[in-house]
């Protein structure tokens, strides 16, 4: 995909589209949208800096248990680690800084992973319903 | 869709109703230029309705915070009204809720600027 609002806007809609069909509810759709879309926003914006020479990959899969998203960019890379925390009480009033710690707070699981060169990030939610669901709900 | 966003005047306040998406891009842009438009005119007391605004991403947030933190460097203030569960829940999330005076009723948020 170009580096671009549009296919930010884009990848939402592909998200949504996608996870209704794999089942998750309003709510969760909501947020599983949302963390695709803030994982754009940093490919586009922070990695690749809307170079259009620059690439990002999405990608889609169902297993049956999980929705797996990826998000690839060409960027200059990004190491988690080194994200501030935008609660702590001197970031709480920053402009911005909330991307990566929303998409925690609504997928499952987030992996980072480093391109040569680029960054990684794939998004993991359980479906509902399935054994990998049951199993964390019980825990 | 994308932000609208127009304004009134009741009793000295601005009332900056919204509709739409804040996020990146178009809606942010819309939201910081007005609030700087009504802060130009010299309006310091700003109530942003919320009402009709279906989303928010981690950009919109930070205009949001942008936006309160404007108006309190020129010794104004800023409320929001009426919030969607979706955004009541975002500012939840991101421990916002408490730094925004928030309303949910436009009369009593008007009478309230005035104490």
């Amino acid at each position: 995909m170009e580096s671009t609002l549009e296919s930010v806007n884009k990848a939402e809609e592909m998200a949504d589209q996608i996870a209704t069909q794999a089942g998750f509810d309003e709510d969760v759709r909501g947020g599983l949208t949302m963390a695709v879309r803030e994982a754009m926003v940093n490919a586009v914006l922070h990695g690749n800096a809307y170079d259009p020479d620059k690439r990002v990959n999405l990608s889609f899969e169902q297993n049956g248990r999980e929705l797996i998203i990826t998000v690839g960019d060409e960027g200059k890379g990004l190491e988690p680690a080194e994200v501030p925390d935008p609660l702590a009480p001197e970031n709480l009033m920053k402009q911005s800084g909330r991307g990566i710690f929303l998409i925690r707070a609504f997928m499952d699981e987030v992996r980072f992973r480093k391109l040569e060169p680029g960054t990684e990030i794939t998004l993991i939610k359980r479906i509902p319903g399935t054994e990998l669901d049951r199993q964390e709900a019980s825990t | 869709m994308s932000m609208k966003a127009s304004t009134r005047q009741v009793d000295g306040v601005t009332i900056v109703d919204l509709s739409g998406r804040i996020t990146l891009g178009e809606g942010s842009v819309v939201l910081r230029d007005t609030i700087k438009d009504v802060l130009g005119k010299g309006d310091k007391k700003i109530l942003l309705n919320l009402g009709d605004v279906s989303y928010i991403d981690s950009s919109g947030i930070g205009e949001l915070v942008s936006a309160f933190t404007s108006v309190q460097r020129q010794g104004g203030d800023l409320k929001l009204l009426h919030l969607t569960k979706k955004v009541h829940d975002l500012l939840q999330i991101t421990k916002l809720y408490t730094v925004f005076d928030v309303q949910e009723d436009e009369a009593n948020a008007i009478k309230s600027f005035t104490k």
